[in-house]
């Protein structure tokens, strides 16, 4: 079991197949549990790995087996923080269109960051859009 | 209908109820999958009213999601319907942040589907 204090870290290297990194999120999902972030917590965090990492491996690396994802993670009791980067050619988030209106309903596509963007309390792109930077807060633990 | 992998279908009057198998709708090739079976229910069964019941399913991607999507449209295109139901909150929430609680008619449980096709 990790420990409550230090930040437990993880730092992969991930091939660009869609089958790839499932073993890595039941990891990261695993040691959560264990920190004692409750199920609902998890939904959400598993939702930001999910869709960060297929979008990396999608259409950052569009699934070129010559190119690596790298995903680094932070985890404690109260944090789970996390950078996915790929090796591909960026891209302007800000040029996605918003799924979510009412005209774009039935048209495919960012759906994955919207939802990243609703389950983390802070998202970044950094490189020009080859990495994201993901961040969920809880609160500490009370001592009573 | 061939061997079905990723539902289940079942009849109730003349209304087809789908069932998931998978509890975890991830894998890209199950979605593929999942979206033969799906498609082909409208495309070559011409079933008309359907229930897409989620009871099974705890997690699913925007994969999943987009591939629901194409189903609707097919499902218009025929002259059909669709009902969702038997969603748990935190599936429900997914469709919300993501706006297709507007695209699709959901219903709580399945009776409540069944009563209103």
């Amino acid at each position: 079991m990790p420990s409550n204090d230090a930040p437990h870290t993880i730092l992969r290297e991930l091939t660009s197949s869609l089958t790839a990194y499932h073993d890595l999120v039941q990891e990261i999902l695993k040691t959560l549990a264990e920190l004692g972030w409750q199920e609902g917590e998890l939904f959400g965090v598993h939702m930001a790995l999910e869709e960060s990492i297929s979008n990396a491996i999608r259409h950052g690396n569009k699934e070129d087996p010559a190119k690596l994802v790298r995903v680094e993670c932070r985890l404690s009791q109260n944090q789970f923080w996390a950078k996915v980067c790929d090796e591909g050619d960026g891209y302007n988030p800000d040029a996605v269109p918003d799924c979510c209106s009412p005209e774009n309903l039935e048209v495919p596509g960012g759906r994955g960051l919207a939802l990243i963007r609703a389950y983390m309390d802070s998202v970044e792109h950094s490189e020009c859009g080859k990495c994201l930077t993901m961040e969920k807060l809880r609160p500490a633990a009370s001592d009573c | 209908m061939g061997v079905l992998h990723r539902i289940e279908v079942s009849e109730s009057a003349n209304i087809s109820v789908v069932r998931f198998k998978d509890q975890k709708i991830i894998d890209p090739e199950a979605i593929q999958e999942l979206g033969l079976e799906l498609f082909d229910l409208v495309e070559k069964d011409d079933r008309k009213k359907l229930v897409l019941n989620f009871s099974n399913v705890e997690f699913l991607s925007s994969a999943a999601l987009g591939k629901l999507i194409t189903f609707e449209k097919k499902v218009k295109r025929q002259g059909s319907e669709l009902i969702l139901s038997n969603i748990s909150p935190e599936i429900f929430q997914v469709f919300a942040i993501t706006n297709l609680d507007k695209l699709f008619t959901i219903k709580d449980s399945e009776a409540d589907a069944l009563a209103v096709l």
